[in-house]
């Protein structure tokens, strides 16, 4: 019964996880400007790698394997965000430009 | 072990997207965001086949790989800041 209940449950964390991972790669791959595709990858990097590694983690049970797999997810949830930041860091410095919807002379704050 | 063939499917196919932005990217660094997402779906799709495959001593590939990208990318990143510092103060002289 409760192995019925885990199987269930990592198949619907897989599922959705993939789903996120296709949406992100889609997005990164349609997205107009650079900035929106970063954060279109950043969706794979967090919500998809944590859907699919606590899916296996599922899978694997008590044991070794699970412990590499939770080490797999605390790494990639600390340097995705770490390397998107120094992306658009490095980005911006060199004069790649967020695209506005507002005209940028005016302030946007301002009512 | 069929959903484990979809989940891989999944991230190959994400894979695909991705070196396909890498490959038209207009600036260097739409290339270098694609690269990384390659590189981080490389490491969850070793996780992956580890358990499609039933084979876990993969799990130990896919630990040193997140560790290898997330270096290169760093690495990369440093190297175009510079060169497009170094640029940018050419210009101004």
């Amino acid at each position: 019964m409760i192995d019925l209940i885990l199987d269930g449950l990592s198949w619907g964390l897989l599922m959705l996880g993939s789903g996120f991972v296709v949406v992100g790669g889609i997005g990164a791959l349609r997205l107009p400007s650079f900035y929106t595709r970063m954060h279109a990858a950043s969706l794979t990097d967090t919500m998809g790698t944590i859907l699919i590694l606590a899916g296996i983690i599922l899978q694997a049970g008590l044991s070794l394997a699970a412990i590499k797999l939770f080490a797999i997810l605390i790494f990639l949830l600390l340097t995705g965000p770490t390397a998107t930041y120094a992306l658009a860091n490095a980005a911006l410095l060199s004069g790649v430009k967020p695209e506005l919807d507002c005209d940028e002379s005016e302030e946007p704050l301002k009512k | 072990m069929i959903m484990f063939a979809i989940v891989s499917i999944a991230i190959l196919v994400t894979m695909a997207l991705a070196l396909i932005r890498a490959l038209r990217g207009p600036t260097v660094y739409d290339r270098v965001l694609a690269v990384n997402m390659f590189g981080t779906k490389t490491a969850l799709l070793l996780s992956v086949v580890a358990f499609l495959y039933g084979r876990p001593d993969f799990l130990d590939l896919a630990l040193a790989y997140a560790l290898i990208n997330f270096v290169g990318v760093l690495a990369v990143l440093e190297f175009f800041q510079k060169r497009s510092a170094a640029k940018t103060s050419q210009s101004k002289d």
